[in-house]
């Protein structure tokens, strides 16, 4: 059979890659640093601001408006590498006073590295919840970067279409992810309901889809008057 | 977009060409019996020279082949796809924020109904995690029970797989067939840990039990008799005219986008990238085991089948080795902090009573820390990142889902394809909304 795929064994990764093993015992804090970090240190001087190694997993806080640049050199660098982006996310803590943390987890398949980036929004009111986005290099950071957005209100400042993904459009309880949101959701369960209810049934589709189709003329014209006055959509 | 690539088909219709494309089908007959076939249809760059309105066309959320309740908005030129607009959140149940309301082996249960194809997955997921937030070693009994534990759940799902998207295309009798071996798989994990699909199997530092009786002699069974229905999959598809027609060429990924685009498990191999979360960055003593690692050479739909078939075929290469050397021994861990101690002792010690009243009234509680711990599930890298502030529930807990990264570079792949290759396309991404959702 000619389609039968091709099997490849252990060894394809760059040659001085370690061979990778189960990690076993790691402790609390402390232990070998991804080299990267060092790498990092040296190349941005100023903009890390702390390492640190938890579980054998290194986390590396860098300044907000230096992420995108550092992102792009990690993935750019012949001795970095880091082609592939597992995950964008974010932390809030219970305590009020610990910054908000963004979380990058960056992996490197040639020299299987893993490394997590870090970078810390106090809840200050003075520090706008906004990272730049790393969709420029990693286009799968597409979606979770709307997760990020619509779960924790964090704006990624070059994203090209940032708007909520897992809740609808004109959701407009919060973020529910974040602390001060309650567990059941701000509204009664009758306030829900009659949300619910009186959500316009007819708004399948968004302005930006009818547009882009030229669908908007078939539409019925009391619906056209609607939309036009300023009526959003459902998606 | 479609990639020059022959496969030999050796159950072809005659209505394919040298490619494997389909050829335009007779349509209509006339009066002297005769027939007249379709013109050609004009190449793509023509038919965008053509002044005709886009078509805006709705898929889903309610629709069968859109596996769960994804809506996909398709605008048309004709039959073909110019733009895709996914939309998703219909299953969104707050599965992370309901977690940082848990302890953590309370969390278990919800790790089952995310991604339910690969439930005991997820549980062996999330313990590995949990596990390395609080410090704790397993048993050897235990890793080996676990890596049992994620290879039939990795064969389950791909079954479903196999057996939906042949639906999808058109094709019924390996739906039977698959399903027949996937109630198989569901028979030795109902004996195992008394539920089919939810099976919350795990608990921080161990499993919920250990395996029964005979169970093993059961399992051996299964190994030796499903890779038959394995190659009889494979002798019905592989080389089946109609089969090749509909997934060749179709959604290609070229090796970068793939990387880039973060697709993981069968999708980014399809496409020529060797990675594999088990051995890349592995888990549960992988390395240790003798497997391969199929990668695929177009990255089209065709790829992703096969890459699926030949990971079934090593998911039981696993299976046989962990089979033989499953060692005696306990399935917990003897770190009573985390796992309760036997009933005896909590009566008769001091210590154990101590911990046993400590776990009951408080739950365990890991140090400060965080943990990102990777797993390969069926559909790709699923990841558990979970943060502890010192209290006994985490303070984040993070499900990187594989099937929603995968999902997000449809737009990418339907773009230029025919409105019935959507399905096809669609289908070979492997979604579970559950996750995708969560």
């Amino acid at each position: 059979m000619s389609g039968t795929p091709i099997v490849v064994i252990p060894g394809s990764a760059a040659p001085d890659a370690p061979a990778p093993a189960t990690p076993r015992h790691l402790p609390n804090r402390g232990g070998p640093a991804n080299p990267s970090a060092d790498a990092l240190k040296a190349k941005f001087a100023g903009a890390v601001q702390r390492v640190e190694v938890i579980w054998g997993e290194t986390s590396v806080y860098v300044e907000r408006l230096k992420l995108g640049e550092m992102v792009q050199w990690l993935h750019d660098d012949p001795s970095q590498r880091y082609d592939y982006l597992s995950d964008v996310t974010a932390v809030e803590y219970r305590d009020p006073e610990q910054p908000i943390e963004v979380v990058w987890h960056l992996r490197s398949l040639p020299y299987r590295r893993f490394l997590r980036l870090k970078v810390d929004l106090p809840l200050d009111g003075k520090t706008p919840l906004e990272v730049p986005s790393v969709w420029g290099v990693y286009k799968g950071a597409d979606w979770m970067e709307r997760e990020c957005y619509d779960m924790f209100g964090i704006r990624f400042a070059g994203h090209p279409d940032l708007r909520r993904i897992l809740m609808w459009e004109q959701y407009h309880e919060g973020f529910p992810l974040r602390k001060d949101f309650p567990l059941r959701g701000r509204f009664s369960r009758a306030e829900q309901l009659r949300q619910a209810l009186a959500a316009n049934p007819e708004a399948r589709y968004s302005m930006e889809e009818l547009t882009v189709a030229q669908a908007f003329e078939d539409l019925p014209e009391a619906m056209r008057k609607r939309l036009l006055g300023g009526e959003r959509t459902g998606e | 977009m479609s990639t020059k690539r022959t496969v030999n088909v050796a159950l072809g219709t005659s209505g394919l060409d040298e490619q494997g494309r389909p050829r335009r089908a007779p349509l209509t007959m006339n009066e002297g019996g005769t027939v007249t076939t379709l013109e050609p249809p004009p190449a793509l760059e023509d038919a965008l020279e053509l002044e005709g309105e886009h078509m805006l066309i709705n898929i889903g959320p309610q629709h069968p082949a859109t596996h769960g309740v994804l809506r996909l908005v398709l605008e048309l030129d004709g039959e073909t796809v110019v733009r895709c607009i996914p939309h998703i959140g219909y299953l969104h149940c707050g599965f992370e924020k309901i977690g940082e309301y848990r302890q953590y082996n309370q969390v278990i249960p919800w790790t089952d109904r995310e991604d339910y194809l690969n439930s005991i997955g997820n549980n062996v997921a999330f313990a590995l995690g949990a596990e390395r937030l609080f410090g704790i070693e397993i048993t050897p009994r235990c890793t080996v029970l676990r890596v049992i534990a994620m290879e039939l759940s990795r064969i389950i799902s791909h079954l479903v797989w196999l057996g939906t998207t042949c639906i999808d295309i058109g094709a019924f009798t390996p739906f039977l067939w698959a399903f027949e071996q996937r109630e198989r798989v569901y028979e030795l994990l109902e004996r195992w840990v008394g539920a089919r699909l939810t099976t919350s199997a795990t608990r921080v530092g161990g499993m919920a039990a250990d395996i029964p009786a005979g169970w093993m002699d059961q399992l051996q069974h299964f190994i030796k008799t499903f890779p038959k229905t394995v190659d009889e999959i494979d002798r019905v598809l592989t080389t089946n005219g109609i089969w090749v027609g509909r997934t060749v060429g179709l959604g290609v990924m070229s090796a970068d986008e793939a990387v880039n685009y973060g697709l993981s498990g069968p999708m980014v191999r399809a496409s020529g990238v060797a990675f594999d979360v088990r051995r890349d960055f592995p888990y549960l003593d992988y390395e240790t085991y003798d497997f391969e690692i199929p990668v695929g050479t177009n990255g089209d739909v065709y790829d992703r089948f096969l890459v699926r078939m030949e990971e079934l075929r090593q998911s039981t290469r696993i299976l046989a080795q962990a089979a033989t050397r499953l060692p005696d021994g306990p399935v917990n861990s003897d770190d009573h902090r985390v796992v309760l101690p036997p009933k005896s002792k909590a009566m008769s010690d001091m210590e154990s009573m101590i911990h046993h009243f400590k776990q009951v009234m408080e739950g365990p509680r890991p140090p400060l820390g965080e943990s990102y711990v990777a797993v390969e599930s069926p559909k790709g890298e699923k990841g558990y990142y979970m943060v502890s502030d010192g209290t006994a529930k985490p303070v984040r807990w993070r499900i990187r889902p594989p099937s929603f990264v995968n999902l997000s570079a449809i737009g990418k792949m339907v773009e230029g394809h025919l409105l019935s290759d959507v399905i096809a396309i669609n289908a070979s991404i492997d979604i579970v909304m559950g996750e995708i959702d969560r």
